[in-house]
């Protein structure tokens, strides 16, 4: 065979070559198939370790106990037990290192993820008291009369009679029957 | 036709038939349960009950602060569907911005078309439902990647690298639960991981902690003791899509036919 056949031949050859050795220097050590196998597993090992990494913000309501142990205890009793502290406080991070204080969320639109009435009798949503944020009291702060803390307090029962008398929409009416004690 | 032609042609005819039957295997979770032997003591498997959500949406506002996604960019990880059916049989879906905000209206918002609003007493079941990533047993959008960027974890969670992510969207198309977005930060495919960076340290995914109601839970399918897995094993708990052969391992309570 003529130097015609070779030459091209030496130039592919070089070009693998080139491929290769490139590649020992640019692919990662750890790249390869790891447990999962050769279909779902190719991959590099140390991005676990990466995402696992990641800084966690929310400490959950256990590590708010470790120094608020009384509010903790007193709201457990309350319906909104059941809500993480840090769904209203911000979460927690480092607090109360960094931040120091937290941006408590005393916002209309906060309550309303729960409280708004909606038409939705197939869901746990119908259990819970709701109101027509349009026609109830829309410009107030709900903390003006309700205390997220206590939503069922002395002060709530209070309220809910008034709602009665005055004949305020919302609270008393489905309320009843999620919290019997509200009437 | 010879006796020869005969054979050949009927095994071809089963050989073709078989194919498509093997790829029709729908999984079981104790397939993954009993696989204990082999591998990973550790499989994780999330639990959803669509009966206990009330739309809150803290799952995904939890979810987009822990996991550093832009509070304003139009993705998210995880995000909550309402389902309005009426008595007719017709039913209308939204997710406004993921349900970030939660659902605080009756009106359901139909994208372009604006917003649509049923009669009270039209509407027969109307019922929430949390997404997220289904953390398949054979995930599609792994499949698809070109460049060994995303890739499924020993314990059954597929992450994405965003280092060697080259972001050319395969497995965003590939995604049949449409789980997967566009980072617009990092540039790269983007979604769930199951909070990798805590239930690896024994906590809860953010969703999990933030859900005031138990509508989610996650678990360790290889563990028979662990209250998810018991449900998952004796409860009746239906996946999406099952038909696509992914294997989801997001397991649904309660998953009423209009869900898709």
């Amino acid at each position: 065979m003529g130097s015609h056949v070779w030459r091209p031949l030496y130039i592919a050859a070089a070009l693998i070559a080139v491929v290769l050795v490139a590649r020992t220097f640019l692919v990662p050590e750890d790249f390869g198939i790891h447990e999962r196998g050769y279909m779902y597993g190719w991959h590099r090992k140390g991005n676990e370790a990466e995402w696992k990494a990641v800084t966690v913000k929310y400490r959950t309501a256990a590590y708010c106990r470790e120094c608020h142990a009384d509010k903790a205890e007193s709201i457990s009793r309350t319906p909104h037990g059941i809500i993480s502290c840090e769904n209203c406080h911000g979460p927690a991070l480092n607090h109360p290192d960094d931040p120091p204080t937290l941006t408590i969320d005393r916002s209309r639109a906060l309550c309303l993820r729960c409280h708004a009435a909606l038409t939705t009798p197939s869901s746990g949503r119908a259990k819970i008291a709701g109101i027509n944020p349009e026609t109830h009291n829309p410009e107030a702060e709900c903390t003006l009369c309700h205390d997220p803390h206590n939503p069922i307090s002395s002060q709530g029962e209070a309220l809910a009679k008034r709602h009665e008398e005055g004949g305020m929409q919302g609270a008393s009416e489905r309320g009843s029957e999620a919290y019997p004690s509200v009437r | 036709m010879n006796r020869r032609d005969f054979l050949k042609n009927s095994i071809t005819v089963i050989a073709g038939l078989a194919v498509p039957l093997s790829a029709l295997e729908l999984i079981s979770p104790r397939t993954l349960l009993a696989r204990k032997e082999d591998g990973s003591a550790v499989r994780w498997a999330f639990l959803v009950d669509t009966q206990a959500c009330v739309g809150c949406g803290f799952c995904v506002k939890a979810c987009k602060t822990e996991n550093e996604i832009p509070y304003e960019a139009g993705i998210t990880r995880t995000w909550v569907e309402r389902y309005v059916v009426t008595g007719k049989g017709k039913s209308c879906v939204d997710s406004p911005q993921g349900g970030r905000e939660g659902f605080t209206s009756d009106r359901i918002d139909q994208g372009e078309e604006g917003h649509r609003e049923l009669a009270r007493d039209d509407v027969e079941k109307a019922f929430f439902v949390p997404k997220l990533c289904n953390h398949c047993e054979s995930p599609a959008c792994v499949q698809v990647c070109p460049v060994g960027a995303t890739y499924q974890t020993p314990d059954g969670v597929v992450l994405v690298d965003r280092k060697h992510c080259i972001g050319c969207a395969y497995c965003i198309m590939a995604c049949p639960y449409g789980v997967r977005s566009f980072h617009p930060v990092h540039k790269t495919a983007e979604k769930c991981t199951f909070c990798y960076h805590r239930i690896t340290k024994g906590m809860k995914t953010a969703c999990v902690d933030a859900c005031p109601f138990g509508t989610r839970k996650i678990g360790n399918l290889r563990n028979p003791d662990d209250p998810v897995t018991k449900t998952i094993m004796s409860g009746r708990v239906g996946v999406l899509k099952e038909e696509y052969g992914t294997k989801p391992q997001v397991y649904y309570l309660a998953l009423s036919r209009e869900v898709k």
